[in-house]
């Protein structure tokens, strides 16, 4: 019994969290639909996603609509933000699809998709100037992953398939 | 048995370190000498440098039809090609993707878009996809400024066109542009390699 109360407390919680853009669930229907309010920075105002101030462990995938093998792997990043909330991890989306089609693509893709990790947009053309602070690495390629923690911090230029993505986060939880 | 331990050692650091490698960055670094190429154009002639005798260098941009970064620039590729082209460094556009991947990018594509937008540059396909990975190119699109030298197509700079994908008339400093110059007047290239956000090459 416990275990089911339990189990309904964390849909409530997820469902809250998440599902803030979607109609609350209304027999009659009568409840209007929220226009989405997607969160939109510049990279100063992305870095606070990029810098650890907790015990969290964070999985922060840069992807746009428009690219394909980042659409192939968000389902991915999904599953690991479901599969992984109890183990204090947290998957964040940084979007990189053009201002201009944010009400076209970005936020029907969002809501048709019902993404449930946080999608925030990066916009700031001179990108020469914050790839290096995103990594050392990267040479500007989409998509890219950062996986960081207070303790470690590693950088991914490709693609993932599941498994690969659960082990690389498996280094930083175990 | 020591050797057996040895050896297992060995091959675990391997392993260890084949999925660390992240780091490396294959392909050339400003100074390196590029290789030359044979590519098929959109006019159905082989391409090389070398047929280019009376150039000075090349801007090389590995480009495409899909990638919307690629798109933005497309207007911006075919002006440098009309200003630089005349003073001895014409654009020699590269199409890197797997084209049974990305259909849109296929050499029949290649020629509608061509068409369409007025280029006046050769548009090569790497059909192979040999010659990408030789230059290091990761995304579209990507520049490689060559100079010619005795010992060859010298790499010059490496990066993005400019500082702003989004909007041509926004944009403050022109990497490209000032790489080109400098070589023209014969002075250092002050920014020979910048980075750009850009569709990750399909293979």
């Amino acid at each position: 019994m416990k275990k089911i109360l339990v189990f309904i407390a964390l849909l409530g919680i997820f469902s809250c969290q998440n599902n803030k853009s979607k109609e609350p669930i209304a027999e009659n229907n009568i409840v209007e639909k929220q226009p989405y309010a997607l969160e939109v920075h510049n990279f100063d105002g992305i870095q606070p996603y990029l810098t650890s101030s907790d015990d969290k462990t964070y999985v922060v995938n840069f992807w746009a609509t428009w690219c394909a093998p980042c659409v192939k792997e968000l389902p991915y990043f999904e599953q690991l933000g479901t599969n992984f909330k109890d183990k204090n991890v947290e998957v964040i989306l940084i979007s990189l699809d053009f201002p201009n089609q944010y009400e076209s693509k970005l936020i029907p893709f969002i809501e048709k998709n019902q993404l449930q990790s946080k999608v925030v947009a990066l916009n700031d053309p001179d990108s020469n100037s914050w790839i290096p602070k995103v990594s050392d690495t990267w040479t500007g390629a989409l998509p890219a992953t950062l996986i960081f923690n207070a303790k470690d911090r590693k950088f991914f230029e490709k693609s993932f398939d599941y498994s690969e993505l659960e082990s690389e986060l498996q280094h930083f939880i175990n | 048995m020591k050797t057996m331990k040895l050896l297992f050692a060995f091959v675990a650091i391997l392993t260890l370190s084949a999925f660390t490698s992240v780091t490396t960055e294959p392909g050339y670094s400003v100074g390196d000498m590029a290789t030359d190429f044979k590519l098929e154009n959109i006019d159905g002639r082989m391409i090389s440098l070398s047929d280019y005798s009376n150039a000075k260098g090349f801007i090389v941009v590995f480009t495409c039809n899909t990638c919307p970064y690629a798109v933005a620039y497309e207007d911006r590729i075919n002006d440098l090609n009309k200003k630089y082209a005349q003073k001895g460094y014409p654009v020699i556009a590269i199409m890197p993707n797997n084209t049974d991947i990305k259909p849109g990018d296929n050499l029949e594509a290649m020629k509608v878009r061509a068409q369409e937008k007025g280029f006046t540059f050769p548009y090569l396909i790497d059909k192979n996809q040999e010659i990408f990975p030789q230059y290091g190119a990761t995304k579209t699109p990507h520049v490689y400024v060559l100079q010619k030298t005795n010992k060859g197509n010298q790499v010059k700079y490496i990066g993005a066109i400019d500082d702003n994908y989004q909007d041509a008339s926004a944009v403050n400093t022109k990497y490209v542009e000032n790489a080109v110059d400098a070589l023209l007047q014969g002075k250092d290239i002050k920014e020979p390699h910048t980075k750009a956000i850009g569709c990750s090459i399909k293979i």
